[in-house]
């Protein structure tokens, strides 16, 4: 398809593809993308033995297990639903960034469908491996193919797979039989827009993308638009933005810890999370706002008026959407409220910018 | 006028003792779509390699680098509202970064001429 190849993660993967990512993120936003996200780390953590617990029970002890190194409500989610989450470390920083979600059967339950990064694929696995005592296996199904459909058109497109999952809800995933076997349709994604992200055989995988892409509603894009449209939509990229020393609450993702997990305290890192959340963090994760054109990248020091430093950019870019830069970064908490003024320091230039709400592009998520 | 090409991708046409300099369609190619270029002051000099102006993609910035030494004389502020130009006309009359004065004329030999360049690339 004439897509420009770079390495991501030990992956070959498309940067572009020859409209180039400005028309890419763009026909996302009005239209439906299609990016292979195969490099993902897609799979299902399963009690081995559960002779003798009922679906519920079996499903609370695979969420009380895992839930051991997250902060998540496993235990609390919905049949078929699905949570954002980070898998921490001893002092509450942050492993990866992942999904979490439970399958919609009953002869399914004591099962999850996790999805974690590329990069953070090996020592997660090692990490859930260890848990449970022997009674837990990871099936690993990251040698398939992982397909994210995204965009405002995906709902009609994703028919052509099978019509009943244009009617899931966002955050919810089931198994769908599919002209190319069967596959596990996920309401969700990393654009900001309604769409869905696909497990599918690898042997399918081809014939899948190719039906998809026949619908002249849906064009491939390649990880340069994925990347700027996640970063509108105000979504953390390990690595960059997220890393082992920053914490859920620096990070501004207080949300994905739910109040039962609060008070129950019972997972890596609580004492300093707790304290976070109780007395704020000293850094903060921001959205920056620039008052002129010249884009900051990952990297670039932050400072207050007075010229002392303050923060760092974790992502910076410029955003086709808007057509102005757009960037991400962490600062002292005192300089993270909106409104806060603050400078670029770009190539030894101080240039303006101010502290914005994110996303920067609202979000348009299925509503059912 | 003839038009010599660097390694680092600008070309420099030569009229006079004045150089105008850009960068090449192979390099706004590979670049991609051209959001932000920054560009030098006028009466700034500087030696054959510096850094002298930024093209910024959506995803990375690249430096442009002074083909030749000498004096910067006019710079195209039409790149500066409208950046896509770069990727439009790399080459044309349009897409022109800077002119500058040149202080050493036989820097010029040792660049390539277009064919050399093709087979550069290509390369």
């Amino acid at each position: 398809m004439g897509g420009k190849m770079v390495e991501f993660a030990g992956y070959n993967m498309p940067v572009q593809f020859p409209e180039g990512v400005v028309k890419e993120h763009l026909w996302t936003r009005e239209n439906a993308g299609l990016f292979d996200v195969s490099h993902m780390g897609p799979a299902f953590f399963r009690l081995i033995e559960k002779a003798g617990l009922a679906p519920e029970a079996a499903h609370i002890e695979i969420a009380k297990i895992i839930e051991q190194v997250l902060p998540c409500d496993v235990q609390g989610l919905k049949r078929g639903q699905i949570r954002y989450t980070c898998l921490l470390n001893l002092d509450g920083g942050i492993i990866d960034d992942m999904m979490v979600a439970r399958p919609l059967n009953d002869d399914e339950q004591g099962s999850l469908y996790v999805v974690v990064n590329a990069g953070g694929k090996e020592v997660d696995f090692s990490i859930f491996n260890e848990l449970g005592e022997g009674n837990v296996t990871v099936d690993r199904w990251d040698e398939n193919a992982l397909i994210a459909l995204q965009g405002p058109k995906a709902k009609d497109a994703i028919k052509a797979l099978n019509p009943n999952a244009a009617d899931l809800g966002f955050m919810n995933y089931a198994k769908f039989e599919t002209p190319f076997g069967d596959a596990i349709i996920a309401r969700s994604g990393y654009t900001g827009e309604d769409g869905f992200e696909i497990l599918v055989m690898k042997e399918y995988a081809v014939a899948l993308c190719a039906q998809l892409l026949s619908n002249e509603n849906v064009k491939p894009i390649g990880l340069g638009a994925r990347d700027s449209l996640r970063l509108e939509a105000g979504l953390c990229l390990y690595g960059h933005d997220l890393d082992e020393t920053i914490s859920p609450i620096e990070a501004g993702l207080a949300w994905t810890i739910q109040k039962c997990r609060r008070e129950r305290a019972n997972f890596p890192g609580a004492s300093r999370i707790l304290n976070e959340i109780a007395n704020k963090p000293s850094r903060k994760r921001i959205g920056i706002e620039f008052l002129d054109r010249a884009p900051a990248r990952e990297g670039t020091i932050i400072q207050n008026q007075n010229g002392d430093d303050i923060g760092i950019v974790t992502s910076g870019g410029f955003s086709p959407s808007l057509n102005v830069p757009i960037a991400m970064g962490y600062v002292a908490t005192e300089f993270a409220a909106i409104g806060t003024q603050i400078r670029l320091m770009v190539r030894g230039t101080a240039r303006d910018a101010r502290v914005c709400a994110m996303p920067f592009v609202p979000h348009n998520y299925f509503k059912s | 006028m003839s038009v010599k090409f660097t390694k680092d991708h600008e070309w420099v046409a030569v009229e006079g003792d004045i150089a105008t300099i850009g960068i090449s369609a192979f390099a706004a190619e590979q670049l991609g779509d051209v959001v932000y270029v920054e560009l030098p002051a006028v009466g700034k000099n500087f030696n054959q390699g510096d850094a002298m102006a930024v093209v910024e993609s959506v995803k990375a910035a690249s430096d442009v680098y002074a083909p030749v030494s000498g004096e910067i004389v006019e710079v195209n502020d039409a790149l500066v509202d409208a950046p896509q130009i770069v990727n439009e006309c790399g080459i044309g009359p349009e897409g022109w970064f800077v002119k500058m004065k040149l202080s050493d004329q036989s820097q010029l030999d040792a660049l390539m001429d277009l064919a050399a360049y093709k087979i550069f690339v290509e390369s």
